[in-house]
Order: C-alpha cells, then structure tokens, then sequence
C-alpha cells in the first residue's frame, strides 16, 4: 500500500527534526555564546565552536553578576524561587478551600461568589498593572516578597480545575462522612485533599512556572537589586549599549534562567499536559 | 432528579471561601475600581490634585491622533493575529506528524514540549541574541551573506517580522500540547473505515480529524489571542522598546509606557479600563463554551 512507503515512513521524521531545530538552535547559540569572552563575541561573527571560557563564565555569573550589575544569579535565584514557590503552593492552599466551598456547600452568594471568582479566569496582570502598582504601593508593599507574590494568585485557573475535579467526585462520599460523624474540614482533609493529588501536582507545575516566569510585575515593583528576580536581572544587565554588555555573562545567566522551570517541566510530563488539558475540558 | 448532597456549614463556607474573595477584591476589583475612576479624572504627576474631566480620556485616545492610541490599536491587531496564525499553523503541522504512528515518539514528544517552560522574556533574549545588529549570528548572515541592511531598530518591517517570529516561538509548545492531546482523542476507528473507504491523507485529515479538533482550535485560537494581545509584552519590552518610533508600541507596551514612563495616569488607567473590558469578553466567549462542551 502506498500509506506505507518509505518516504511515507521518514517525512515525519524529517519534519518534526526541522521542528526541533527550529527550537533548539537559538539555545545551542547562547550556550556556546557563553563558553567565549565578550570580545569574541563582539568581534562578529562570533564563533559556533563551544569555547574555553565555559566554566570561568558560569562561576562569575553565579557568584559575582556582571560588572554593571553586581548582583550575582545565586541571589536572584533566590528571589525567583521564592517567587514561584510563593504563588504555586499559595494559588494551591486558596484554591483548593475556596473550591471545597463552592462546590460541597450550599450557602447564599456561592453564585456571586462564583462569578466575582471567575471573571478573573484569564485576565493577565498586564492589563492592570497601574492600578495595581497603586494597591501595593498604598500597602507599602513595593521591594517585598507578599507584594511579589500575592497579586499574582489573583487568576481563577486553579479553583477553576479543582472545581471540576470535585465535580466528579461521587456526592455519597460526602454523605457517608457525615453520617460516620466527620465535620466538613475531616472530610477535606482525610479524603478529599489525598484524592487531589494529581491535580495539585499539575497545577504546581503550571504556576511554578507561571510565576518563575513573571516578568512584568518584579519589574515595576523591585527597584531594589536585593529583590530581583533573574528575569529582571537578566534585563538590567543588557541595559547599556552593545559594546559594554558583558554578553557572555547575559548569556550564561540566561541559561541558568531557563533552567529550573524545564527541569520541571521535563520531569513532571505527564501531570503537566494532564493538568494542562483538564483546564480546557 | 434528587438534590446533590451539600455540607450546611454556611459559616465555614464562608471562612473557606474568605482567602480567595479577599485575594480577588484587593488584587483584581478594587484596584479595576480605581481604574475607572482615575480614568474620568486629570491629576498631575506629582500626587497632586484630581481634576474631573468626564470621559475625556477616552475620547482623547481615540480623537487625538498624536497619542497613537489608534495606530498602537493596529499593530496590535496585526501582531496578536500574526502570532495565532503563525504558531497555531506550525504547531498543528507538528502535532500531526508526532501523532502519526512512528519511532521515538516519546522524544519527539519531549523536545517539543519543554519550550513551554521557557519564559516570554527568555524568548525575547534568545532572539535578540541572534539578530542583534551588532553581535546577532543571523543578523551577520543576513548583512553578509544575503546582502540584507539589518536594523530592526531602525526599520519597521524588520522589526514587525522578528517580533512576530519571537512571540510565535514561544507558543509553538503550548500549542503543540493541546493539538497533541485533541489528535489522540481523535478515535482510530473512525479514521481507519476511511482509509479504507479510500480516503486519502488529506482528504481524512480535512473532512474527519479536522472537524473533531474544533474545540481545541477554537479553545486556542482565544487563547492565542490573549496571549498576542495581553501577554507578549516582555518581547517588545526586550527587543524593540515600542520602536522604531512607536511603531512597535502593542497596547500593553503603551498603558505601561503611558502610566510609568510618560505618568499620565488619567489616560493609562482608561486604556486598562478598555483592556479589561477585552480580556473580560474574551473570558466569557471561552467560559461559555467551555461550559457547554461539559455539559453535553
């Protein structure tokens, strides 16, 4: 049968190595970048040979910053993570009580409660950002972590999917709680929080993320370089023109930016693209 | 139809619920609030008095053409379409073959999936890297071997072009993941009888899997959309700074341009005002096919 062909049988090969060259170049390009000095790399067209100065580069990314920026990535390292684990594990707590809510208990305003929740659903801090750089700001929380952390839990994902999952959970399971004697929060907390748990992985892959990769707020809040996360970082050291850039330290730093978060994403596969889905479902 | 069985506790309820509702009224309306209101007022930058001036900071984005709201409205457009097209189109094409029934699936798998951990502003980096005018390795190519005067920051179509491409780069994985999973629901029997009805590739592809793939194409194409109009703002902040000019200058790049650069804060919070109203509409167009995509 012609379905069977041989080049049947390797264009798909060819197309997806396209594909993943498409995406695996530029990466390729800034690890060798980082392997160079900065004169080599100025002196165009740079060399795409890995070059001696790897490991000399990547020590002074991480514990010295560049000479314009002196914060080194250990610190913004820090920043980040605290950052991203901040709105991961508090999306998750907020979410899943205020799910449990919504969907076991009756109680007057759970439809308002529901919309006023919802409406949030995809909105990103990008349209709002001066007003609520205002509410920080008059809660004096410029330059700290709960300023970093808590508008981002704003958006609805989380409750969204933990809905849906509670949903589907068989309402007898509840009823049988009660009748053996256990108060809602027992039964939240010996059963239906254990039979979240892969749904709370996925959702920790997510916003982990999500927030390791905010951008936009750090950069309008953290003016001091103590709370920086290494996307700002990253930014402040290509301020300046071409020439004073140390551009083997950006690129070091940039990779070193990537990462934590592919880490995650790689090991975490199957939760992530199962979370992922049952979003859209 | 029996009633669901349902906790009574109205108080606990409401003490379970408090934490989101707190987060969202702080965090999302009031601050929404003080966007509509500071957008019907005038005050000057240094905190001083509030002037009412009606709706004149609307009128004004759209009358006053030397704010550029209309030509940033344009661009905008141009871009979120650009990028759904462009990365939808790639990532379709991609799913479809890592679907196909071949060797080393699971690789192919991974490799095209990790991206999706790589941040807007990495993305933007990583291409500033290579067409960076001065140390870009593509930028070199494209002036010495093809003869092609780069300058993005001086030219407007080369500029548009690397931005889209940037911004279309970083959502090829999203994309690919759900394309992915709506190509393996797609049931193999149906798609078999076909094959042997004598349809074609194209053919079983355009009239079987196509149609079945709906829900997740409108599902992304909304959000790509959001992510192009609402989202792509570190690429432009990277790699352009709105410019050449402000022809760069997306919606999201100007309300922040507007608000912290230039601190006319009258006309940044009624450009967020109508960037809510968009994501809002968007948000209820999706919630409402989501909604009954469960239901039936």
């Amino acid at each position: 049968m012609k379905e069977h062909s041989k080049i049947q049988r390797i264009l798909p090969h060819i197309y997806l190595w396209i594909g993943i060259i498409i995406i695996i170049f530029p990466i390729y390009f800034i690890f060798v970048g980082s392997s160079h000095t900065s004169a080599e790399i100025l002196a165009a067209p740079m060399p795409l040979k890995l070059g001696p100065h790897l490991f000399e580069n990547y020590r002074r990314a991480l514990f010295e910053g560049t000479s314009n920026m002196g914060t080194p990535v250990l610190v913004m390292v820090k920043n980040s993570l605290i950052m991203a684990l901040g709105i991961s594990i508090g999306k998750i707590i907020v979410s899943l009580l205020a799910a449990f809510a919504i969907v076991f208990f009756d109680f007057p305003g759970r439809k308002f409660c529901f919309w006023a929740i919802f409406i949030t659903l995809m909105l990103p801090v990008e349209v709002r950002i001066m007003p609520t750089y205002k509410v920080i700001s008059d809660l004096g929380m410029l330059n700290t972590y709960a300023g970093l952390i808590l508008p981002m839990i704003v958006s609805a994902t989380a409750v969204f999917l933990f809905r849906q999952f509670y949903m589907s959970i068989p309402r007898e399971i509840a009823e049988a709680s009660q009748i053996d004697g256990a108060t809602p929060m027992q039964f939240f907390r010996s059963i239906l929080v254990p039979m979240t748990r892969t749904p709370v992985a996925a959702m920790f892959v997510i916003q982990f993320i999500y927030g390791w990769n905010q951008y936009l707020w750090p950069l309008l809040i953290t003016t001091k370089t103590n709370y920086y996360t290494l996307l700002i970082g990253i930014n402040r050291m290509l301020s300046g023109a071409d020439v004073q850039i140390e551009w083997q330290i950006v690129m070091a730093t940039t990779l070193l930016a990537m990462l934590p978060p592919v880490i995650v994403v790689v090991l975490m596969q199957k939760q992530f693209i199962s979370g992922m889905t049952e979003t859209e479902k | 139809m029996t009633k669901q069985y349902e906790f009574k506790a109205k108080g606990l309820a409401y003490l379970l619920v408090a934490p989101q509702m707190i987060i969202v009224f702080v965090f999302f309306f009031w601050p929404a609030a003080q966007a509509i209101l500071q957008s019907f007022f005038l005050q000057d930058p240094f905190g001083g008095k509030m002037i009412f001036v009606g709706l004149e900071n609307y009128t004004q984005l759209f009358t006053d053409k030397s704010n550029g709201y209309g030509q940033s409205f344009v661009v905008s457009v141009f871009f979120a379409v650009g990028i759904t097209v462009l990365a939808m189109s790639v990532s379709l094409f991609l799913a479809v073959q890592a679907n196909k029934k071949i060797r080393f699936q699971t690789f192919y798998k991974t490799m095209l999936i990790w991206p999706y951990a790589v941040s807007t502003m990495v993305a933007g980096v990583i291409w500033l890297f290579m067409f960076n005018p001065n140390v870009g390795i593509i930028a070199w190519v494209l002036k010495h071997k093809f003869n092609i005067e780069w300058s993005y920051l001086l030219n407007f179509n080369q500029a548009f072009i690397l931005i889209t491409i940037a911004a279309s780069w970083k959502q090829l994985a999203y994309n690919f993941v759900f394309f992915l999973a709506g190509l393996q629901s797609v049931p193999e029997t149906l798609i078999e009888a076909a094959a042997i009805d004598g349809a074609g590739h194209g053919l079983r592809f355009r009239k079987i899997v196509f149609p079945l793939l709906s829900p997740t194409t409108f599902y992304l194409l909304v959000m790509n959309l959001v992510y192009g109009f609402f989202e792509t703002f570190p690429i432009i902040h990277q790699m352009t700074a709105g410019g050449p000019g402000k022809s760069t200058a997306i919606l999201v790049y100007k309300v922040w341009r507007d608000g912290v650069v230039n601190l006319d804060l009258g006309g940044s919070a009624a450009q967020s005002v109508i960037l809510m109203l968009m994501v809002i509409a968007l948000t209820v167009v999706q919630f409402r096919f989501i909604e009954r995509r469960v239901t039936y």
